[in-house]
């Protein structure tokens, strides 16, 4: 437990022309949902579950955004790394 | 609420938009994807199954996706992003266990377990800016629509496919809804919007069924397979009906179709007044079916064809040939009859899209009918070339929607000659000589009555459109739908203005809204001077029967002092007492 107590975020703007689409959520969610604990997105203050595509699509992320990955769990650390390189890669779109 | 309670009789009061009394069971069309789904509940022990009813369905439809997605050729591959989407939006937290936690804790059926988790998601989505990511709600409705057509075990459900004929129960109904029903299987029509004037009511009175419309709250208070009575014509709705009120309305049922009946015997003698005057009456149709329902009532003419159904709810912009083939139909039924073939009265663009929800602030102001044709040329001239093929068959004129000045009427003239021309270059068979005609339903249009009067052959008065926009008031909004009414004396002094402008300049001028096809408003028509009416077909014997019963000179008569009247109520008044005094002889 003593591993929730540091909280680990990082932040990355989104630079797909359509936005966080539907396919690119799915990716997130698919890396997101192996996490041992909820990974959070935060944007604009709004708080969503990133295993949920539809949670990610909600929060309308267009081109430009920009957007936290954060986590509780020290084992999940990796995971939003990998989440945040795809995403600053364009989902493999650019 | 008991079983027993949700059975009693209860009564909802609306606007009776088209006559008469039927008595059958609810069908309650949403508006969304036009499926229906029932909701019910699950008993404790079966819970179980019923999530597992659910699963299932959603490997089902898994597999279906994963099948369609192997089968697609490896080079095309990078298209079936979106189907893995799908995939996985199946599985998604906020779609699969929120509706498997709502089946548990509402003790509902999956389906409607389904519907109300994704009717709430589709509310986060409205707040989406960007119009991209907002529209990707779809993408969680056609999940939600394969699992639900899973789920219910049959093809999908829509109106297009009632098997008996039931009471359409909707909140509205656009053409483009109505385009898709099978309106032989519809015996009434309930909505909770909408007024006497709405396309609703148009088609309703047109298959004579009975409408009431602007309930309110009728498809939250009525279900599925409800028994209900509509009457409309004093436009009460009663569900669950006892026995006793029952029996009441098979027998009210009974006469009102004796009096139809007898009405309809003499639909096909002229309509001439007692002191000799013969009125024309045309009907006015929406599909090529309809002509013949015009003939049957002893119609003598289309005296509106109304031309947007081929452009609705489809893939493209219909080409000429679709449209002279429609056209030719009408005309080749009616032989020597007046075929009178409005153009397009809408925006075609938004039509063809279908994107009902429109960027125009206010769309019946904004662009349509011969504004949008005027800035659609090459739209607008494929329905022109259809209509001087379609005239070498037959008595066909030409009437122009929505005129506010001259320089339409001028314009549109000048592309009917460039659109004769054209078809002349092509060597198709075509005729110019068309009577041309155009609507007088906008103000400005009746006070240059004069002018226009010098440039056409004929006007038709569109009395729904002038009504609504003289008086300001939009006919399908109930909270101002009472004060609609076209005995405002503002409307008897506008039609009186458009006549007397007709009369001096030769030409015809007719009338082919609602107000033609109401006996007692038609009586005030007659004595205005209009020389032909047009309305839904199955008015027709009832407005004949009315004029026959009159002298035109008592008609005249009665609009002299109409026109003295400063209230619509008096004039209503006035009326009554006349007609009561007239018909009672």
């Amino acid at each position: 437990m003593n591993k929730k107590h540091r909280n680990f975020s990082k932040s990355v703007t989104i630079i797909n022309e359509l936005g966080l689409h539907a396919r690119a959520a799915a990716r997130i969610a698919e890396l997101a949902v192996k996490a041992k604990e909820t990974i959070w997105i935060i944007k604009d203050g709004e708080k969503i579950d990133a295993a949920s595509i539809i949670d990610i699509l909600t929060l309308g992320c267009s081109k430009g955004a920009a957007i936290t990955f954060t986590s509780d769990n020290e084992s999940d650390f990796e995971i939003i790394n990998n989440i945040v390189t795809l995403t600053k890669k364009g989902f493999g779109e650019q | 609420m008991s079983d027993q309670e949700l059975k009693k009789e209860t009564r909802l009061a609306g606007i009776g938009a088209s006559p008469g009394i039927c008595i059958g069971k609810a069908y309650l069309v949403h508006k969304e994807g036009v499926d229906i789904v029932e909701k019910y509940f699950i008993d404790r022990e079966n819970l179980e199954r019923e999530i597992k009813r659910f699963k299932t369905a959603v490997k089902n439809v898994t597999d279906e996706l994963r099948e369609i997605i192997e089968n697609v050729p490896e080079d095309v591959r990078q298209h079936t992003g979106i189907l893995e989407t799908h995939v996985a939006l199946l599985k998604d937290k906020m779609l699969y266990d929120k509706t498997i936690e709502t089946i548990k804790n509402e003790k509902v059926n999956a389906e409607w377990a389904l519907k109300k988790v994704v009717s709430g998601i589709k509310v986060l989505f409205q707040d989406i800016s960007d119009s991209y990511l907002k529209a990707r709600s779809d993408d969680i409705t056609h999940v939600s629509d394969r699992i639900i057509r899973f789920l219910i075990g049959t093809e999908e459900i829509n109106i297009g496919s009632i098997d008996k004929r039931v009471i359409l129960v909707a909140k509205d109904l656009s053409p483009a809804d109505t385009s898709q029903i099978q309106l032989d299987k519809v015996m009434g029509f309930l909505t909770d919007r909408g007024g006497k004037a709405s396309h609703t009511s148009i088609i309703a009175r047109t298959l004579e069924v009975p409408a009431v419309l602007g309930l309110g709250n009728a498809t939250q208070v009525i279900n599925n397979d409800d028994r209900i009575i509509i009457d409309g014509t004093t436009g009460i709705v009663i569900i669950h009906p006892t026995d006793k009120t029952l029996d009441e309305y098979i027998e009210l049922k009974a006469g009102f179709e004796e009096r139809k009946a007898s009405l309809s015997r003499g639909s096909h003698l002229k309509a001439e007044t007692l002191d000799g005057l013969t009125l024309q009456i045309m009907g006015n149709i929406e599909l090529p079916e309809e002509v013949v329902s015009v003939l049957d009532h002893g119609g003598e003419g289309i005296g509106l064809y109304r031309t947007e159904f081929q452009y609705l709810a489809r893939n493209g912009f219909p080409v000429e040939d679709e449209l002279f083939d429609k056209y030719k139909d009408v005309v080749e039924v009616m032989g020597m009859r007046p075929v009178t073939i409005r153009t397009l009265d809408i925006n075609g663009d938004k039509a063809i899209t279908n994107s009902g929800g429109s960027d125009e602030a206010n769309p019946a102001l904004g662009l349509r009918a011969i504004r949008y044709c005027l800035k659609r040329p090459d739209i607008f001239r494929t329905q022109l070339k259809a209509i001087l093929r379609a005239a070498a068959f037959g008595n066909v004129r030409i009437l122009i929607p929505m005129i506010s000045s001259i320089d339409e009427v001028r314009e549109t003239k000048r592309l009917l000659n460039e659109s004769a021309d054209l078809l002349a270059k092509e060597g198709k068979a075509y005729n110019k000589k068309i009577g041309f005609g155009i609507m007088i339903e906008v103000p400005s249009a009746v006070i240059l009555a004069d002018e226009m009067a010098k440039e056409v052959d004929f006007f038709s008065i569109g009395t729904n459109d002038l009504i609504q926009y003289t008086l300001a008031i939009d006919r399908g909004n109930r909270e101002v739908s009472n004060l609609y009414h076209p005995f405002h004396p503002a409307i008897l002094r506008m039609i009186k203005h458009v006549t007397d402008a007709g009369k001096a300049n030769g030409i015809g001028v007719f009338v082919c809204g609602e107000m033609a096809g109401d006996p007692i408003t038609a009586v005030i028509l007659l004595g205005l001077g209009i020389d032909e009416l047009s309305m839904n077909p199955q008015s027709i014997p009832a407005v004949k029967n009315m004029i026959r019963s009159l002298r035109v000179e008592d008609a005249k008569l009665l609009v002299r002092e109409a026109l003295r009247q400063t209230t619509t109520l008096d004039v209503i008044k006035l009326v009554e007492a006349s007609l009561g005094e007239t018909l009672g002889r």
